[in-house]
């Protein structure tokens, strides 16, 4: 039987950085408990924070189920965590910047030439384009999971839009309010800061022909995208303006937001739609989402797109294979964070392997995302594991393969009281002039027992989580 | 030799439309094989235009932007352009994106079987040959016929027809050569056509060659580009090797007219 590692307890012991939650659990009377739990519910319906799956149907608007049980890092801890994430951070930087212009990785053999260039993320329309500071991605969100006190692996990196940011802004701010006494007793490590970091991230890659103060907005595809509220939200927290395609316009050298008071130059957009849709006339004709003519004022050097299109070929699944090379090839360092083992299943002999042993693996979709399209293999039934092997045949290039994490534990609020639930973390890493990280980030929880897949679109919910100070 | 270029599109939108974007690839491309002599003019009737780049293929390209209301517009290229024979070869471009780019797939030059079949039938000693026999299948399976076929026709539909024009053939014969593991690239540009198929709006295809770099083949008039060629600018496929492409705002019958001269200039 697999152990797993328990954030909390070890051996029976409390572990320090939970030493005051320990008291604060026991203390709490199962009705005040269940208030708190509806009050924390009122909250979130009232600031409007929800989260539409895609093709699940049932309610659009439904919360995320939030998690009062707080999960939480020590100082030191934290401080390699730290240097992990802005170590790959900066890694998947200099990939991009490398591989949109003389690709030595590629010419080094460090990586295939193949799976760069004729990745579908890879935008020939910005090959030779060197974004403001060189850089590409500007939030990097890291998905990692924690197998032992000092074992944390690397599931994917998020170098587009990752989302997910107001859940820890928003989980942090319920938490305050609803339990102050916690944030007296134990010395939290502030996360608000994130909103004015990011704002002055973007201004930092502002471009040449912006003269001054840049003018912020964010570019969102409108209510109907799950990631709406998250929009709005950062769009209020950086006092900038949330803009949709038809509310911009080019002229001249620049892009321009329509106002009341007349046009309004643009200078740095940051984009939560993703590439294709972002310009008519280089990408998707059809596209109604984004801004024709955007990307000629974006490559003659009137408005900075973040993140850079073409970030996505460092985030896709196979490419993510090759990080740790990245690491050593750009920084002459050794990765900090691990990448869990992977099986390519486009490879003969991996594919073999996979096939064999589907039952005890995480088989995904290179390109899927949200937990859909997955399988895994221990909590699978005999038809499902048929299904996927049926789907890997077919289409092999399509799927790789993991072994299953033994995933951390934390302390979870359910019906019998308080029981372990499988977590994992995602930190946002912002890059601009500067690397910063916000102690903290989104903790995702499995809150089925004994369920692995914490995706809000599969029964996953979040919990705030703590950095102590020293 | 000397070519002059005398290019003039005409977009009419009725009722007028709100405003218009364009984005051009409109300027010879500066390589061994061709040099514009003074100026090289385009003019957008009301037009603002943006900054010119050039882009990771080496193409300039340029954005316009028209006030609404837009009833009608008018882009003029003019210029003279001193050409030289290149064996078909494109020489001394400068580019950032790496041949093997070119090898992925868009939906107008996705393969169906018969494409498939027509790419396994070229046979050549090396990468040369090959593509100069997959430009001789193309040329034999579909037969230069205008007005059959129009800009949304895609490689598979013009070779079950059997006839095409420049954007067929070119078309097809990206296809077959990708998948012979060749990339390969649509290119447009101009025909000095005296006595040659087509009009003096071309497209013709280019193929990544090692060793030799990219070469054209113009499958409609089953030659290399040479002097008579001028080269725009190039991409996946003809939409995003267009020369000129545009949106409207607003909802309206859009028409366009296109007259192209070419004609050899005196020294």
């Amino acid at each position: 039987m697999t152990t797993y590692f328990n954030e909390m307890m070890d051996k029976g012991a409390v572990r320090a950085p939970y030493a005051q939650l320990q008291g604060w659990v026991e203390q709490m009377p199962a009705e005040l408990r269940n208030l708190k739990q509806a009050e924390a519910e009122a909250l979130f319906r009232r600031i409007g924070i929800t989260f539409a799956v895609y093709g699940e149907g049932g309610d659009p608007d439904r919360l995320i189920p939030f998690d009062m049980f707080p999960r939480v890092f020590a100082a030191q801890e934290w401080f390699r965590l730290e240097r992990g994430i802005k170590q790959r951070a900066r890694a998947l930087n200099a990939f991009l910047a490398d591989v949109y212009d003389r690709g030595e990785i590629v010419r080094a053999g460090r990586i295939p030439a193949r799976l760069v260039y004729l990745n579908e993320a890879y935008e020939k329309a910005v090959a030779g384009f060197r974004p403001p500071k060189g850089v590409f991605s500007h939030i990097v969100g890291i998905d990692l999971v924690r197998t032992g006190p000092d074992d944390f692996f690397v599931l994917e990196d998020n170098c587009r839009t990752p989302s997910g940011v107001s859940y820890m802004l928003e989980n942090r701010e319920i938490m305050m309010r609803m339990f102050p006494e916690l944030f007296a007793s134990n010395r939290i490590q502030p996360v608000e800061a994130y909103p004015e970091i990011l704002r002055r991230t973007l201004a930092s890659v502002a471009p040449k022909k912006c003269p001054g103060e840049p003018n912020i907005v964010i570019l969102t595809p409108g209510h109907f995208n799950s990631a709406y509220y998250e929009h709005s939200f950062l769009a209020d927290m950086m006092g900038v303006e949330l803009v949709e395609g038809q509310d911009l316009f080019v002229e001249g050298e620049h892009v321009w937001m329509r106002t009341t008071e007349g046009p309004r130059r643009v200078d740095v957009i940051y984009r939560r739609i993703d590439d294709a849709f972002l310009d008519p006339l280089c990408f998707r004709p059809d596209s109604m989402l984004g801004v024709p003519g955007l990307m000629d004022i974006y490559r003659s050097g009137g408005v900075s797109i973040c993140s850079a299109p073409g970030a996505g070929v460092a985030d896709d699944k196979a490419v993510y294979t090759f990080v740790p090379e990245m690491v050593r090839f750009y920084l002459g360092e050794e990765p900090i964070l691990q990448n869990v083992p992977t099986w390519q299943c486009a490879k003969a002999d991996e594919r073999k392997y996979v096939l064999e042993h589907l039952g005890d693996l995480v088989v995904k979709e290179v390109h899927g995302s949200g937990g859909y399209g997955m399988l895994v293999g221990p909590k699978s039934t005999k038809a499902e594991i048929e299904t996927f092997r049926a789907k890997i045949t077919d289409d092999p290039d399509n799927y790789i393969a993991q072994p299953t994490l033994a995933l951390s534990t934390v302390p979870t609020f359910v019906d019998e009281g308080v029981a372990p639930r499988h977590v994992d973390l995602r930190p946002y890493c912002l890059v601009g002039e500067r690397i910063e990280l916000v102690p903290g980030g989104l903790t995702r929880v499995a809150l089925r027992e004994g369920s692995l897949v914490v995706n809000s679109s599969q029964g996953g919910g979040v919990k705030d989580t703590w950095v102590l100070a020293e | 030799m000397r070519l002059s270029v005398e290019h003039v599109t005409t977009y009419r939108y009725d009722p007028p439309v709100r405003g218009v974007v364009q984005s051009h690839r409109l300027v010879p491309t500066e390589c061994l094989n061709q040099t514009v002599i003074g100026d090289w003019v385009v003019e957008v009737s009301g037009g603002i235009a943006g900054a010119p780049f050039k882009d990771g293929a080496g193409d300039m390209i340029r954005g316009w932007s028209l006030r609404g209301p837009v009833q009608e517009v008018q882009v003029t290229v003019r210029g003279v352009v001193e050409t030289r024979d290149q064996a078909g070869v494109l020489r001394g471009l400068r580019e950032g994106i790496p041949p093997l780019a070119w090898l992925g797939e868009t939906a107008p030059t996705a393969p169906n079987p018969a494409l498939r079949d027509l790419a396994a039938a070229g046979v050549g000693v090396d990468g040369l040959a090959l593509a100069h026999d997959l430009a001789r299948l193309v040329a034999e399976a579909i037969t230069w016929t205008p007005g059959c076929t129009d800009a949304a026709t895609t490689a598979a539909e013009a070779l079950a027809l059997g006839h095409g024009v420049c954007q067929d053939h070119a078309h097809a014969l990206i296809c077959a050569a990708r998948l012979r593991d060749l990339p390969a690239r649509y290119v447009s540009g101009y025909l000095f056509a005296e006595g040659a198929s087509g009009e003096a709006a071309h497209a013709w295809a280019e193929v990544w060659i090692e060793g030799l770099g990219w070469v054209g083949f113009d499958p409609a008039n089953r030659c290399c580009p040479d002097e008579r060629y001028i080269r725009l600018g190039c991409g996946m496929d003809a939409e995003a090797a267009a020369p000129i492409r545009g949106v409207a705002r607003g909802v309206a019958a859009e028409s366009m007219q296109i007259a192209v001269a070419v004609g050899q200039r005196q020294q």
